[in-house]
């Protein structure tokens, strides 16, 4: 193993206030308790229904949501809940892709502007060398020169979301955290941004930490896959364990329920969504305990790790 | 297929929006029939025109800044030629409308039980016990567990799976023959949306309607659709069984969306997909085929220069003759030459 970058036990809790003195009287459990490790080159997948914390998580990560306890450490340094500062190679070398880039621009500065505030931050560039490395990124994301003078609007979704990445690679980071970076686009548009992150992995040898409730997506793009559920992995992966030996239900039910684009099998298909449904009403308590959360990861194999109780019986 | 009566028939449909004093046509010359007994599906990317093309069987564009010219016929009847007061009287009744977002389409000030209520105290005569009744065995129909308590609710209250059930219920209240569903599932998780298309194909079963279903999710297109209509640019550019397009797609645009999924067996390959996107409303072209701008490597005489559907095999319609000479492997050398 060779990971630059660890996760150890993140957790995000939000304080509920109310009573008399608005105290705090409880908690939301966001992330609880969720480790991580991450390869130079890899891509890692993070999927789960709405709620149930995959964006909190990468936000916790990069930094935009104050982490309650557990360790982010990059490069042998603990960075956990650290200031933002100029100088941090954490800060330049860790990325981020948001799903709605358009409000995660400034709408009234140009294009040059958006793409020149990470080189602004981090290089020390002279405005010539900066122009030249804002076409640059232009080009990389097969944008022209002149989109430097408009501004975001003026831009397609397929095409701001290039903006998006153009910014995130501006300083040439080893890890990009895309949140859902194709939830919003049109079918063809999103085959041609993720060919596209394909295409700058193998360039610059980049990490995604890629989040999408879409496990088509997450299939094709991801090595790595964890499962959430309220703020638990419930499985954790290679792509080959979580499709072809998934063990939790929960998974089972994500996976049975992807619409398959062959209309031949869709009544078998269905037979099988109902088996899966029944299984997980019956045998809830092999996967959740008494609370409705999940259990801590077991390792099944030396890339597998599942949170079920009764794994031994299930082997049989 | 064939034994099944038409419901309604769209023939030369043309629908356009003023833009600055001038007329751009947003579905032009669309013909489709939907059947008694199936789910057409009508599929493209956003700026297709395939919401346009809902909106207008039911006439809820306003009136200033559009024209719908052509033959939607309903019973016999041009719904095109409607006054508002004759179509409020099939809007709801005969055809229901399931919209993408519930929490935008539903009252926020109405109880639950009384928005289902509304279309009954319009279109029926049902008296107060009667309505009642009927709101709570519709929600319990749509698979809502507590019936009695979601009435008295309002929307925000719900989940979005929640909303979108009551959305069907009110959609199904009057048992349309027709129902038009709108994105119906692109807001929700993947189980919810298994769950509700499940739902959709129980309750068309039971009432024998014709459900024409909007999305652009190809996926659920092949769970639950009879038939596909491909949408291109406010065409029609492919019309088949669901089996035949899957199997054997021909437009090219049919084809590159097809490819545009990611699936499962093809692993970690670049998807083959036609670059570009669906042109602007004023930028549409003005004439010949309207996806020639996406293929500018297959030469010129390949297209009609006014393109028709052709019926290529039973039930299976393709707009134009460019399917027949494209292939994508000349844009992938196209590309390397650019580079």
């Amino acid at each position: 193993m060779t990971s630059f970058m660890e996760v150890k036990d993140l957790n995000v809790h939000y304080p509920i206030r109310g009573g008399f003195f608005n105290t705090v009287v409880d908690h939301v459990y966001a992330v609880d308790g969720v480790s991580m490790e991450f390869e130079k080159g890899k891509t890692y997948g993070l999927v789960g229904e709405s709620g149930s914390g995959k964006s909190t998580t990468g936000k916790a990560i990069i930094g935009l949501e104050k982490i309650t306890s557990g360790k982010v450490i990059y490069e042998g340094q603990d960075v956990t809940n650290q200031r933002r500062k100029r100088d941090s190679a954490y800060n330049r070398d860790i990325q981020m892709i948001f799903q709605d880039s358009h409000s995660a621009m400034n709408p009234r500065k140009r294009v040059q502007e958006i793409i020149a505030e990470p080189i602004r931050n981090f290089l020390n560039l002279s405005p010539q060398e900066e122009k030249r490395r804002i076409i640059e990124l232009l080009e990389i994301v097969g944008l022209s020169e002149e989109a430097m003078v408009k501004y975001p609007h003026e831009f397609s979704g397929g095409q701001k979301q290039r903006l998006g990445i153009a910014r995130a690679v501006a300083c040439n980071p080893k890890m990009i955290i895309a949140d859902e970076p194709v939830s919003a686009l049109d079918l063809s548009v999103q085959a041609q941004v993720l060919n596209f992150m394909k295409d700058i992995q193998t360039e610059y040898g980049l990490s995604y930490l890629f989040i999408s409730h879409d496990l088509g997506v997450v299939r094709h793009m991801c090595d790595h896959i964890s499962i959430m559920y309220k703020g638990r992995f419930v499985e954790t992966g290679t792509r080959n364990d979580i499709f072809n030996n998934p063990q939790h239900i929960y998974t089972n039910r994500l996976l049975s329920a992807i619409p398959n684009i062959e209309p031949e099998t869709r009544i078998e298909r269905k037979i099988e969504r109902q088996k899966v449904e029944a299984i997980y009403k019956a045998d809830s308590h092999r996967y959740y305990d008494p609370d409705g959360k999940v259990y801590p990861l077991k390792e099944i194999s030396s890339t597998h790790k599942t949170a079920m109780i009764g794994l031994e019986k299930g082997a049989e | 297929m064939t034994l099944s009566k038409p419901l309604l028939e769209i023939n030369h449909l043309f629908t356009s929006f003023r833009i600055k004093d001038t007329y751009y046509d947003a579905i032009h010359d669309v013909n489709l029939t939907l059947n008694e007994n199936e789910v057409l599906a009508i599929v493209g990317e956003s700026g297709c025109g395939k919401s346009t093309l809902a909106t207008s069987i039911v006439g809820l564009h306003p009136p200033g800044n559009t024209t719908v010219i052509g033959e939607i016929l309903y019973k016999g009847e041009n719904l095109v030629n409607y006054s508002e007061d004759k179509l409020n009287k099939i809007r709801g009744n005969d055809i229901g409308f399931i919209f993408q977002d519930p929490l935008s389409a539903l009252n926020p000030l109405m109880r639950i039980g009384d928005q289902i209520e509304e279309g009954l105290v319009f279109h029926t005569k049902m008296t107060d016990q009667e309505r009642k009744a009927r709101a709570l065995e519709l929600l319990d129909q749509v698979g809502i567990v507590n019936p009695e308590r979601v009435a008295r609710q309002f929307p925000h209250q719900l989940s979005g799976g929640m909303r979108q059930r009551v959305m069907i219920a009110i959609a199904i209240a009057c048992k349309p023959r027709i129902m038009i569903a709108d994105e119906p599932t692109t807001a929700l998780d993947v189980t919810i949306q298994a769950q509700i298309l499940d739902l959709l194909i129980e309750l068309q079963q039971e009432t024998n309607a014709g459900i024409m279903l909007i999305t652009h999710d190809l996926g659920v297109v092949a769970e639950v659709a009879t038939r596909v209509a491909v949408m291109y640019a406010g065409q029609v550019i492919e019309v088949a069984p669901v089996e035949e397009l899957f199997r054997n797609p021909k437009h090219p645009y049919t084809r590159s969306l097809l490819n545009s999924i990611p699936q499962t067996e093809r692993d970690h390959d670049r998807l083959q997909v036609i670059q570009g996107m669906v042109p602007t409303l004023t930028k549409m072209p003005k004439s010949g085929c309207r996806f020639a701008p996406r293929i500018p490597w297959v030469s010129e005489n390949a297209h009609e220069v006014e393109p028709q559907m052709h019926e290529i095999s039973p039930g299976h319609l393709v707009r134009c003759t460019c399917w027949q000479t494209f292939n994508f492997e000349e844009q992938e050398t196209k590309e390397g030459v650019v580079q």
